[in-house]
């Protein structure tokens, strides 16, 4: 594998997204979402892996949000310690959910998922008084870093943390996949009969990968909240979880960085096309997934691979 | 009957049962494998051949009687458990990954034996014995093939590929079910003398399921007939080949 060229290819988007952000501050919220979400799509491509679709994994991101905003009501807590702590709530339920999912393949897997994601979905609209009901739950602006910051300074802090969040998470998705379990966890995908018969339970190395899914959904879920200053059930109805897996194949699944691409297209598809084609946007999604699945199935960076790998088109 | 005295076999059954609906697959079997031998399996199909060797690997339960590797009792234990004491296994249509290569297949077939802690970070390639793999591949004359997806491999070399995932394992006991089946006859004896090599290099013992009498003949040291989920004939491949009631309900004519 060209890795240097990858490497080189992170580098320049990595600078190119702080460059231009930092020149044009209007980018900052688009960029920050984009980021989010993308982090939330990398733990639904770790369970691709598996050849598993999950069609509620927004609950965990939900989950993080509502664990983020109570928090920072409450205790005022330090945006890195909500971060942290909403990432935790996410990986702790992970493991307690994960439990009963690994159990399931296919379709079954995939609606599991969404009820789950519905049960809490319903829960917080329901008590209200917990949960701020519909509305949701406003926060206000937590210092950073033990720094109290006006809004600009806060965001740039919040950007430039969840930039290095999201390598850092690539990256370290990237060697889970070439490791024992990373690789066990493919391998389901292809045969659990063989892996159970080589010793090996299919059930806890999916399990490993289910609950760094839900981390990985958790983590974007805390940044989201922390951008918006707000979180409601919207985070985690079922329609988000389809939106994840949607830029998972637009990006690509085969890759941590396909996520990224996949989120950044999206954010900035849906904002120009809410501006040019107000109450249509959804359309022009659409024809972008259509157009994907026929001309590149394997997502944008499966486009982008054959060339970081210094080959031509194979025919 | 106490599992406290275990039989004296690698591999022994004790009354093993199984019906599916009304048909009989396993007729309180008692059978006993020793250390070192070569057995063939032979039977038409349905006669429940496949069906003990799920029993004793541990992926259909029996509705009764007990199966015992290495001295221990095993009844009822999962697939997992009974690899893990060692027995391999391969199928009569090979469990491989098919979108792993065939390095990376045996690889992490290894890994579940000695792996070298760090099973979430280091890559799978620095994990394990990376010595014994390319050994094994050697031995199982896949060298040449390793960087290609098992998923391309001709049926020969998927059969092989197989037997090698198992065999890495360093297991006691080798089940291998129809390891010739969907090969050509020109290949089948090829295919065989490599499986033998290997399994007599490492020193493992083997069951074979095998409808080519020529192969029973060559390779094993022991033979054993089924019909209708009953062992009806167990001995010298010379002397139950001879046997009329194999002669007439297994071999035909």
């Amino acid at each position: 594998m060209a890795s240097l060229r990858l490497q080189a290819l992170v580098a320049v988007l990595v600078a190119a997204v702080l460059g231009l952000t930092l020149s044009l501050p209007w980018l900052k919220t688009p960029v920050l979402l984009a980021l989010s979400n993308g982090l939330a799509v990398l733990g639904v491509i770790v369970l691709i892996r598996a050849g598993q679709v999950s069609f509620g994994h927004a609950m965990f991101a939900c989950l993080a949000g509502y664990t983020v905003a109570a928090l920072g009501r409450g205790w005022h807590l330090d945006a890195l310690l909500l971060i942290a702590l909403g990432t935790a709530g996410a990986a702790l339920a992970g493991a307690v959910i994960g439990v009963f999912m690994v159990r399931y393949r296919g379709i079954f897997f995939g609606m599991l998922n969404l009820a789950f994601s519905m049960v809490l979905f319903s829960v917080l609209g329901k008590f209200g008084g917990v949960t701020g009901g519909t509305d949701g739950l406003r926060f206000d602006r937590p210092g950073f870093g033990f720094v109290v910051m006006e809004r600009e300074g806060f965001e740039t802090a919040l950007l430039v943390l969840a930039l290095a969040l999201a390598v850092l998470a690539g990256w370290a998705v990237q060697r889970y996949f070439a490791s024992v379990n990373g690789q066990a966890l493919a391998a389901i995908k292809t045969n659990e009969t063989r892996l159970e018969y080589l010793g090996i339970s299919a059930k806890r190395v999916f399990w490993g990968g289910y609950v760094l899914s839900a981390t990985l959904c958790g983590l974007g879920g805390s940044l989201f909240a922390l951008t918006q200053g707000l979180v409601t059930p919207d985070m985690g109805y079922w329609v988000r979880s389809g939106e994840v897996v949607f830029i998972a194949i637009l990006g690509g699944a085969g890759h941590a960085l396909g996520a990224f691409i996949g989120a950044f297209v999206f954010e900035f598809v849906k904002l120009y096309a809410a501006a040019l084609l107000t109450g249509a946007w959804q359309m022009a999604l659409g024809l972008v997934l259509i157009v994907m699945v026929f001309v590149a199935p394997t997502g944008i960076f499966g486009l982008m691979e054959r060339r970081l790998r210094g080959q031509g088109v194979r025919a | 009957m106490s599992s406290s005295s275990a039989p004296q076999g690698l591999l022994s059954t004790r009354g093993l049962s199984l019906k599916f609906g009304g048909v009989v697959a396993a007729d309180a079997i008692d059978f006993d494998l020793m250390p070192g031998e070569r057995l063939a399996v032979v039977g038409q199909n349905g006669a429940g051949k496949t069906t003990f060797i799920n029993i004793c690997t541990g992926y259909l339960q029996a509705d009764g009687g007990q199966v015992f590797f290495d001295g221990a009792e095993v009844t009822g234990q999962s697939p997992r458990a009974i690899t893990r004491r060692g027995v391999g296994r391969s199928f009569q249509l090979p469990q491989v990954f098919t979108e792993h290569t065939v390095r990376e297949c045996l690889l992490l077939a290894a890994s579940s034996v000695h792996r070298r802690g760090g099973g979430f970070w280091r890559p799978l390639a620095q994990a394990v014995d990376a010595d014994e793999v390319d050994a094994t591949l050697e031995l199982l004359q896949l060298h040449t093939r390793a960087h290609d997806l098992a998923g391309a491999l001709p049926e020969g070399q998927r059969k092989l590929l197989d037997v090698a995932m198992a065999l890495v394992l360093k297991p006691k006991l080798m089940i291998m079910d129809e390891p010739t089946s969907g090969v050509s006859t020109d290949e089948k004896h090829g295919l065989m003398a490599v499986l033998m090599k290997a399994l007599d290099e490492r020193q493992v013992t083997s069951i074979f399921v095998e409808h080519d009498i020529d192969i029973v003949r060559r390779y094993a040291t022991r033979l054993a007939a089924w019909i209708a989920g009953r062992i009806a004939a167990d001995g010298a491949p010379d002397e139950v080949l001879r046997d009329p009631v194999v002669i007439k309900n297994v071999i035909g004519e």
